[in-house]
C-alpha cells in the first residue's frame, strides 16, 4: 500500500522513470523492503491451502484403527497415531481449518463491532463517557476466563467459541479506533466539513473512517493471533470446540494423559499452532511498518 | 497530588461496577433458564427448583443483583453447588499456589526482560539486538502450553532435572518448592518477558536520543550509571504500565499453566467448576481475578507520581 499509490498521488513526479513497473517487479521491491509481510503472509497462505485441501492431502481424521494405537511417527503415520489409532497428521491438518476459521471470524467481527463503537465514542462526547466506562470494565475481566465462563453456560460449539473470544477482544479495538478519531476530529478538514453542514454519518464514514483503516488492519492481525491461541487454550482446557471435532487444542488435550510416552500427540499440533501464531504476528509487525512508518519508529 | 490519588481511586468504582454487572449478568444473559443449565442434562425438575430457590432466581432481577452485590461486599461469594462449601473458602484454599506462581513469574519476567530490553536498545541495530528481538517475537507467539510441554519433555522427562508435574507448598521447604515452581514459572513467564523486553527497548530507544543523555555522557559518566540512573529511570513509566497491562495475560496463562503442570490453584478450581457447571465458583474466581487486575493497575498508576516527579495531575 505504501509503494504503489505514490505514483498516482503525485502525477508527473516519477515521469522520467518510464512506464510503471510490472506487478512482479513491484512485488519484489516490496518484499525486499518488508520481508516479514511476505514471509508471514506466505506461511499463512500455505497453512490455509493445506487446511482447505485437507480432504485430498490427508486420510480420514476420524477413522479408528485400534491396532495402531499410540504408534510413533513413521512411514504409515507421519505424525504418529493417537490413543485410538487415529492419524495425528490428518487430525492436525484438519485442525488448521478450525484455527484459521476462528481466527479470521473473531478478527472480522471484533473489528466491525469495535470500529462502529469506536467511531461514535470518539466523536460524540456523551456516548464516549458511557462506552469507555463499559470497555474499561470489560478490559478488567481476564479474556480467557470470560470466554471459559461464557462457553460453560452457552455450551460448546464453534459459533459459541467465536462469540466468547470476540467479546473480550472488542474493547481493544474500540480503544484504538477512539484514539485515532480523537486526533483526526481536530484536523482542519473535519472542521471544514462541519462548517459546510456535512451530516454526522457522512463525516464519520467519509472523513474519519479512512484514517482508522491502517492501524485497524494491523490490530486485526494481532486479534487474529490472539484468537487462534485462545481457541486452542479453550479446547485444551475442555471448554471450547466440541471434543469430537479435531482442533489443535482438542488433539493436545487428548494427548495429555499419554504425554510421557507418546509426546507426538502434543508436539505436532503444538508446532503447527506456534508457527501459525508466529506467522500472523510477523505479518502484523510487517504491515505495521509498511502501512505506518510513524508507529514503526515508536515500537 | 492528593486530588489525583482521590480521582484515580474514584475512577476504579465504575470499572468495578461494570465488572460486577458483567459477572452477575453472565448467568442471566445466556439463552434459557440458568437453573436448567447449572443442573445439567440429567436433572430432575425438583433439582432444578432447588437450584432456582438456592440462587434466588425467583426474585426480580434488580433485587437479585443488589442482594448479590451486598453479599459480595461483605465477603460472601456464594456457595458451591457441587461441594456445598462457601466459595470464598474454596478460593482461599487454592490461593497460595496461584499467588506463588504469579509472583514468581512477575519477578522472573522483570529480572530477565528489563536487562534484555536495555541491552537491545543500547546495542540497537547490532546482532545482539536482532537476536533479542527475534526471541521477543517468538516468545510472544509460542503459546504457554506448547512451551510448557516442550520444557517438561526436555528438562523433566529426558533430563530428569525437575519433577514432571505437581506443586510443593513453600511450607514444605524452599528447595522442593523452587524445584516444583521453576518450569511453570519459566513457561508462563516467556510471553511476559517478550512483552516487557519489547516495550523496554522501545522506551529506552526514545530516551537515549534525549539531549540530557548526551550531556550525561559528556560529563564522563560510565555506561552503567548512564543506562540505569539516567535512561532507565526516565524510560520506566511505559515499562511499568505494560507490566500492569500484562497482568491480564498472566491471569489467562495461570489457568493454562496450572492445568499443564497439575498445580492445584485457582485455575484448576475454575476448570473443575466449569466441568461441573458450578457457577458460583466461576463467578467468584472471575471477580477475584478482575479485582486483582484493577488493584494492581491502580497501584501502578499511583506509582507514576513517584517514578516520574514531572507527572502532576
Amino acid at each position: 500500500m505504501a509503494d504503489a499509490p505514490q505514483a498516482a498521488a503525485f502525477p508527473g513526479e516519477f515521469e522520467d522513470e518510464g512506464p510503471r513497473p510490472g506487478a512482479w517487479t513491484r512485488f519484489r521491491a516490496y518484499s525486499r523492503r518488508h520481508p516479514t509481510v511476505v514471509v508471514g503472509g506466505g506461511i499463512l497462505v500455505l497453512m490455509a491451502v493445506a487446511a482447505l485441501a485437507a480432504p485430498w492431502i490427508a486420510p480420514d481424521p476420524l477413522r479408528l484403527n485400534p491396532i495402531n494405537r499410540l504408534k510413533p511417527p513413521g512411514e504409515a503415520f507421519w505424525f504418529g497415531a493417537d490413543f485410538l489409532g487415529r492419524d495425528v497428521y490428518a487430525r492436525t491438518v484438519y485442525g488448521g481449518q478450525i484455527s484459521l476459521m476462528v481466527g479470521l471470524a473473531v478478527a472480522a467481527i471484533s473489528t466491525v463491532i469495535g470500529l462502529s463503537f469506536g467511531l461514535v465514542a470518539g466523536y460524540v462526547r456523551w456516548v464516549d463517557a458511557i462506552v469507555m466506562r463499559i470497555m474499561d470494565g470489560l478490559m478488567a475481566i481476564p479474556g480467557v476466563l470470560l470466554a471459559i465462563a461464557l462457553i460453560s453456560l452457552a455450551g460448546a460449539s464453534i459459533v459459541n467459541v467465536i462469540i466468547a473470544i470476540t467479546i473480550p477482544e472488542i474493547p481493544r479495538v474500540v480503544r484504538l479506533v477512539r484514539a485515532v478519531v480523537l486526533t483526526v476530529r481536530e484536523q482542519p478538514y473535519v472542521e471544514a466539513a462541519v462548517s459546510v453542514g456535512t451530516r454526522l454519518p457522512k463525516i464519520l464514514l467519509k472523513h474519519i473512517l479512512p484514517n482508522t483503516l491502517a492501524p485497524l488492519i494491523v490490530q486485526a492481525t494481532y486479534v487474529c493471533a490472539s484468537a487462534v491461541v485462545i481457541e486452542a487454550i479453550l479446547s485444551f482446557l475442555g471448554a471450547g470446540t466440541p471434543p469430537e471435532i479435531p482442533s489443535w487444542g482438542n488433539i493436545m488435550a487428548e494427548g495429555r494423559t499419554y504425554f510421557q510416552f507418546a509426546p507426538w500427540m502434543i508436539f505436532f499440533p503444538g508446532i503447527f499452532l506456534a508457527v501459525t501464531v508466529l506467522a500472523v504476528n510477523i505479518l502484523g509487525d510487517g504491515l505495521r511498518d509498511s502501512l505506518d512508518p510513524r508507529i514503526a519508529r515508536r515500537m | 497530588m492528593y486530588a489525583y490519588i482521590a480521582r484515580r481511586l474514584l475512577a476504579t468504582l465504575p470499572v468495578m461496577a461494570v465488572v460486577g454487572i458483567a459477572v452477575f449478568m453472565l448467568l442471566h444473559l445466556t439463552p434459557g433458564d440458568p437453573a436448567v443449565v447449572i443442573a445439567g442434562d440429567y436433572a430432575r425438575p425438583e433439582d432444578i427448583d432447588k437450584i432456582r430457590e438456592r440462587l434466588g432466581l425467583n426474585e426480580p432481577l434488580h433485587v437479585q443483583f443488589f442482594s448479590w452485590v451486598g453479599a459480595v461486599l461483605s465477603g460472601d461469594l456464594g456457595t458451591s453447588i457441587f461441594s456445598n462449601l462457601p466459595v470464598a473458602k474454596l478460593i482461599g484454599q487454592r490461593l497460595e499456589p496461584t499467588l506463588a506462581l504469579a509472583i514468581a513469574t512477575i519477578i522472573f519476567a522483570i529480572l530477565v526482560a528489563v536487562p534484555m530490553g536495555v541491552i537491545a536498545a543500547w546495542k540497537a541495530g547490532t546482532l545482539t539486538d536482532r537476536v533479542i528481538m527475534v526471541f521477543a517475537v517468538l516468545g510472544f507467539s509460542v503459546p504457554v502450553f506448547v512451551i510448557g510441554y516442550a520444557m517438561m519433555w526436555l528438562f523433566s522427562i529426558t533430563l530428569g532435572w525437575f519433577p514432571v508435574q505437581g506443586y510443593k507448598p513453600i511450607g514444605d521447604g524452599f528447595w522442593p518448592f523452587l524445584r516444583s515452581i521453576t518450569l511453570p514459572t519459566v513457561a508462563l513467564g516467556i510471553i511476559y518477558v517478550a512483552l516487557i523486553a519489547r516495550i523496554t527497548r522501545a522506551s529506552m530507544l526514545e530516551v537515549l536520543t534525549e539531549d540530557y543523555m548526551r550531556t550525561a555522557r559528556a560529563k564522563g559518566l560510565d555506561n552503567n550509571a548512564l543506562l540505569i540512573r539516567h535512561a532507565l529511570r526516565n524510560a520506566s513509566v511505559p515499562i511499568v504500565t505494560i507490566i500492569g497491562i500484562g497482568i491480564a495475560l498472566l491471569i489467562g496463562g495461570v489457568v493454562v499453566t496450572e492445568s499443564v503442570f497439575n498445580i492445584p490453584g485457582l485455575g484448576r478450581l475454575t476448570i473443575d467448576a466449569v466441568l461441573r457447571r458450578d457457577y458460583p465458583i466461576i463467578q467468584g474466581v472471575i471477580l477475584i481475578f478482575s479485582g486483582a487486575y484493577v488493584i494492581v493497575n491502580l497501584a501502578i498508576d499511583l506509582s507514576y507520581t513517584v517514578l516520574d516527579p514531572r507527572i502532576r495531575y
